[in-house]
């Protein structure tokens, strides 16, 4: 065993079990527990992207995920401020125990399509000089800047939309969910009394 | 030439890929359903980056790199609407949201 599958098993075993201690009990009772070990998964997968020669995608790992997606998460977690009942979801249902094995099923097809397919897979090597800069910033970067340029401009244009809405959700008053909705078009008033009658234009009008 | 097998790496990808899965159809707190998402997400940016490991393609990094992008937006849209949803509702419980029933 070299060092380099040492690494990955124990960066694989730590991020897998990071994930699953999101969901079972003991961590995953609370959601800022929850993201909590969903902020270590990510900087293992960050370590494993790093082994794999994705240098850039392991720092915009730590950058994009660990550093904005989960801080925005633990903010919304605390502005929340859930109360301890609201917390309290352990009950086994049947539901639940059907969708459990319905994961454990897709994961055991994938599992046999993987062992069929990956048999004796020879990879690249990286040390021949056309690889020298594989992964690298500079090589990421042009790739994204040449070839996939209209998509990454569009990828700007889709945070852009993503930003605006998440404020449009998230402002805090909302008219229309404080007010009535108003009456629709061609919609009368029941009779109004006379007195309060004469406020109204149309009927003002009419007394002319 | 790298001495992991690339079986190996598919195969942590798949494994991280059925937790998340669970996640989102067992648990039925809204925060937990949107990380078990992310959590998806991550596992298939390992699949892209492991056969690009195995190919010399620089591709699939700029893939899960949009991949990462959207994996933003998506979170912080959702988590606007769940700040929307519980100050109408009071709770982060799919199960309690369910106006569109009766």
């Amino acid at each position: 065993m070299t060092g380099e599958q040492i690494m990955f098993y124990l960066l694989g075993g730590g991020a897998v079990l990071a994930s699953a201690a999101m969901l079972l009990p003991p961590m995953g009772r609370s959601p800022i527990h929850s993201a909590i070990s969903l902020i270590v998964s990510f900087f293992f997968l960050a370590g494993l992207y790093a082994l794999l020669s994705a240098h850039m995608l392991s720092v915009l790992q730590i950058i994009v995920y660990a550093g904005a997606v989960m801080v925005l998460f633990t903010f919304v977690i605390m502005l929340l401020n859930l109360n301890a009942d609201e917390l309290q979801e352990s009950r086994i249902t049947p539901g639940r125990i059907a969708a459990g094995i319905l994961a454990l099923f897709v994961f055991g097809k994938l599992a046999t399509a993987i062992q069929l397919t990956t048999a004796g897979a020879q990879s690249v090597d990286l040390s021949d000089p056309g690889f020298a800069n594989f992964g690298s910033v500079p090589e990421v970067g042009r790739m994204m800047y040449t070839t996939f340029l209209v998509p990454f401009e569009l990828v700007s244009v889709l945070l852009l939309v993503a930003a605006v809405g998440a404020v449009v959700l998230a402002k805090r008053s909302m008219k229309y969910v404080d007010r009535p909705l108003p009456p629709p078009a061609g919609y009368e008033h029941p009779a109004p009394s006379d007195d309060e009658g004469g406020h109204d234009a149309h009927a003002h009008g009419g007394g002319h | 030439m790298t001495s992991i097998p690339l079986g190996h790496i598919l195969l942590l990808a798949a494994l991280l890929f059925g937790i998340g899965l669970a996640g989102v159809l067992t648990r039925r707190n809204i925060l937990v359903m949107l990380m078990s998402v992310e959590v998806m997400m991550n596992a298939v940016n390992l699949t892209l980056v492991g056969f690009s490991r195995y190919n010399g393609w620089t591709e699939g990094h700029v893939l899960a790199f949009f991949i990462i992008a959207v994996a933003a937006a998506e979170a912080a849209v959702g988590l606007a609407m769940v700040l929307a949803v519980f100050r109408l509702k009071q709770t982060t419980y799919v199960d309690e949201l369910r106006l569109l029933k009766r």
